[in-house]
């Protein structure tokens, strides 16, 4: 099972959880998975078109998915899935 | 309520100052109870924004793993995020409100002319708008 760490604005949204393991083969099934377990989290991740959001970067290991295939992006049993909140901002 | 000890709010004023006329950024650690966070640590990062930072900020997504880390490592809350606001008020942008994440506190200080001139704290609300928090200075004896 491949282990999903939640950054700590988002864990209220996954019952305080900051480390999941999920079953899946693809990016595209732990976004599918999260989705339907903790509703609450998916509109924090995905956008209104189902995809997931410009400030949220979801990194494989070292490596960012949008670097590699997006939500195609193959996940293994030992994959450590990261998700990132984008922290960008300024004045006017 | 957000309270900040002596020492990382003297830290903050200084990374905004020694950074002016850009903008600084960095992250808040600490403890929570039910009615107030206390600041009691702060992290300097890098200001990631390629070309002109004197408007804009951002953190690297390698800077927001490695603070995570770090707030584990450590037993204390990543609680927030600070910036500076260059010749202008403490007050959060547009720019600022889209990119911002639920429950971390967003602290901004303004530095007019390269003094530091005043402090704010700003949370998202449930409508993604967001309000002013409360801030107590701590000094520690």
């Amino acid at each position: 099972m491949a282990t999903v760490i939640i950054p700590t604005p988002l864990r209220k949204f996954a019952n305080n959880t900051a480390k999941l393991t999920i079953n899946a083969a693809s990016i595209q099934d732990i976004v599918n998975d999260l989705s339907f377990n903790y509703p609450d989290l998916k509109r924090h991740l995905l956008d209104e078109q189902g995809k997931i959001r410009s400030f949220v970067n979801v990194f494989v290991g070292d490596d960012d998915i949008r670097d590699l295939q997006n939500e195609n992006t193959a996940v293994k049993e030992d994959s450590v899935i990261s998700i990132v909140p984008a922290i960008a901002g300024g004045n006017l | 309520m957000l309270v900040i000890e002596q020492k990382p709010l003297d830290e903050m004023i200084n990374d905004a100052v020694r950074t002016f006329p850009d903008e600084c950024c960095g992250f808040l650690f600490g403890k929570e109870d039910s009615d107030s966070r206390t600041v009691i640590k702060i992290q300097v990062v890098d200001n990631a924004k390629e070309g002109d930072k004197r408007r804009r900020f951002m953190i690297s997504a390698k800077d927001y793993l490695k603070a995570e880390q770090f707030a584990d490592e450590n037993n204390l809350q990543l609680m927030g995020v600070y910036h500076s606001h260059p010749n202008h008020p403490a007050i959060p942008s547009e720019h600022d409100r889209v990119a911002a994440q639920p429950y971390f506190s967003y602290i901004i200080l303004s530095v007019m002319n390269n003094e530091f001139d005043h402090i704010r704290s700003w949370q998202l609300n449930q409508q993604q708008q967001f309000e002013e928090e409360k801030v107590l200075i701590q000094q520690l004896n």
